[in-house]
């Protein structure tokens, strides 16, 4: 019987094997083509601008310390004046932001009020307009309201995240039950107590997902920081690299800086990622539903 | 999308109400008073933001500034009505660029959708254990900064510093990835490896969807790996793909980042290469504000119908 039973069951294994080795070697293949930038990176980031040109570009250098000072020292310290706009910029707009998406998008799921629908398809229609494409409005809008190098002309714009509304209102919808908030209504809490006390601690992960996909957002922020801020000390650290990169034509010491300089600012997203790995596979799920 | 809400918000009214007697209420009670305090904060940055702005480059651009023959005093402003849009599309490099932009979506779409269908896929059919670090890993990119994805590969395009064209070099093969005809697939590759792990993490969790009884049906009738991978799971993550068609194209459109970037590595990028760069340079070096705005707003009109074309034609596909 055991021996009549296992046999097939052998059979398919071994011809599984092959099947099995083929699905993960693509994978694996396709995560080598991920991955091996960003080790290139790490590698590149501790070595001169000769080791850089010469040599084994997956060996480690001796020049990370070095390149560090350097990037610190450069201009009396800018790069970690651009360093700290980047969080000042995403981390207040992550928090902000991701909050007044919860508002809007608990709102949509939570009451029923005129004009619902066409205020709903307001929304999506914000979702669906190119970032890029407001930019240079934004521009010439803040240029006559004299509001262009200003922190507020780069925090702004990025505080209205429609897509974050979508995604709250999923959230709202899947994690926060109505007998709950009606439970709260009949101990007599109106709705914004409601709200705080019960609708938004039962909302966090939702609101950590919107805000952790925003922070990434506004820190990859090019073109919007570049257009209205021309002061130095306000640049994030993607305007500050950027502008080094361009000098590295006429002055090829520059590519150190520009390395040690991506290097660490892609390290904290990195790291985000990695820890918060729960949220941002939650709201890619609830965004593929759509 | 639309057609989501009525169902989902209707019922709690219902269960909470007799219509007969009360206007439909909240569930939470208040309606209209409180919706409007929590929707405020959203749609006054909606409006100043995304409308307004809109809105002043659409006026703007129907004007235009005018010097007297000798190019002194102050400029005046005249209505010239579509003039800056008729003036758009005579100039060369505007167009040029559209073309570029155009030839770049046909190579990144398909492309894109096809690796990241492709690995969501493999990643279907992979062990359990293997799938959380694979995720993870065809993941990271996407933390990664455009400017930083585009400086990563431009060095890794560039003759000396690069692995990859050292190593084709070895092998006889000689490439310069950042020449006039090579840079739109370099581009291209660049934009794949930001986005492929976020689309199939997409793809992937509407796999996972997938009723197991379908793939085990059409085991049972004798289907391959591959032949129900062909013809089950992708037709059934249809409505998945058409998503990420959707913001796939409207992100393609914003190609702005990445050849900006490369423009500092290669003379083959212009600085008017594709019409963002075009806009750009029209407002900081041209200083024509008003053509700017123009071709700011081409740009969004050409983004809005083709999202809408896109919703058209994914949501007519597969019904069941």
């Amino acid at each position: 019987m055991t021996a009549l039973a296992s046999a097939p069951v052998r059979r398919r294994r071994s011809r599984a094997v092959p099947a099995t080795v083929a699905v993960n070697g693509l994978l694996v293949v396709g995560a080598a083509y991920m991955v091996l930038p960003l080790l290139w990176l790490v590698f590149a980031a501790t070595k001169d601008a000769t080791g850089l040109y010469s040599g084994d570009a997956f060996a480690w250098g001796g020049s990370f310390l070095v390149n560090l000072q350097g990037l610190f020292a450069q201009d009396d310290g800018i790069f970690l004046r651009w360093l700290l706009n980047s969080i000042g910029y995403a981390g207040v707009g992550a928090v902000v932001g991701g909050f007044i998406s919860v508002l809007a998008g608990y709102a949509f799921d939570k009451f029923e009020f005129r004009g619902k629908r066409p205020l709903y398809a307001t929304v999506l229609v914000g979702v669906l307009i190119p970032n890029t494409a407001t930019v240079i409005p934004l521009y010439l809008l803040a240029a006559s309201a004299g509001a262009t190098n200003t922190v507020w002309a780069v925090l702004i714009p990025v505080l209205c995240n429609p897509f974050g509304v979508y995604l709250a209102r999923v959230f709202s919808d899947g994690y926060l039950p109505a007998e709950i908030l009606e439970a709260a209504r009949v101990d007599g809490a109106g709705p914004f107590r409601t709200f705080l006390q019960v609708g938004f601690p039962m909302l966090v992960p939702g609101f950590v997902t919107i805000a952790l996909f925003q922070f990434v957002g506004i820190w990859n922020n090019f073109m919007l920081p570049l257009i209205m801020l021309q002061n130095r000390d306000l640049f994030p650290s993607s305007v500050g690299i950027a502008l080094w990169q361009s000098q590295v034509q006429q002055n090829p010491e520059f590519s150190t800086l520009v390395i040690a300089g991506s290097f660490l600012s892609i390290l904290p997203l990195v790291l985000a990622f990695i820890l918060l790995q729960r949220f941002w596979r939650a709201g890619l799920s609830a965004g593929s539903v759509k | 999308m639309a057609t989501m809400s009525p169902t989902r918000t209707d019922q709690p009214v219902r269960a909470t109400t007799t219509p007969k007697t009360r206007r439909p209420r909240s569930v939470s009670g208040t309606g209209g008073r409180a919706a409007g305090v929590f929707l405020t904060p959203f749609f006054v940055l909606f409006a100043l933001t995304m409308i307004a702005p809109v809105v002043y480059a659409l006026g703007m651009s129907v004007f235009a500034q005018r010097r007297d023959g000798l190019g002194f005093g102050k400029p005046t402003t005249v209505f010239v009505g579509l003039g800056n849009y008729v003036d758009l599309f005579q100039e060369r490099t505007f167009v040029e660029g559209f073309g570029r932009l155009a030839l770049y979506c046909v190579i990144y779409v398909p492309v894109l959708l096809c690796v990241a269908l492709l690995l969501a896929l493999l990643l279907d059919a992979a062990v359990a254990y293997a799938r959380r670090a694979f995720q993870l890993l065809l993941f990271l990119p996407h933390a990664v900064p455009g400017v930083i994805a585009a400086l990563i590969w431009a060095y890794l395009y560039t003759p000396g510093v690069s692995p990859i064209v050292r190593a084709l070099e070895s092998g006889g093969i000689g490439i310069d990835f950042l020449s006039v005809h090579l840079v739109i697939p370099s581009m291209v590759n660049i934009a794949v490896w930001e986005w492929a792990g976020y689309n199939v993490i997409i793809l992937f969790t509407a796999l996972q969807a997938v009723p197991r009884e379908v793939l085990e049906a059409a085991r049972v009738d004798g289907a391959g790996e591959i032949r129900t991978a062909l013809s089950i799971k992708t037709p059934l993550v249809w409505p998945a793909l058409g998503v990420a068609l959707l913001f796939t194209v409207i992100g393609s459109l914003q190609l702005f980042t990445e050849p900006k970037i490369l423009a500092s590595a290669t003379t083959s990028v212009t600085s008017t290469w594709v019409p963002n760069m075009w806009a750009y340079d029209a407002a900081f070096t041209r200083n024509n504000l008003p053509q700017a705005a123009a071709a700011s707003i081409v740009l969004a009109l050409l983004a809005g119908v083709l999202s809408w074309l896109v919703t058209r034609f994914t949501s007519k596909e597969p019904t069941r």
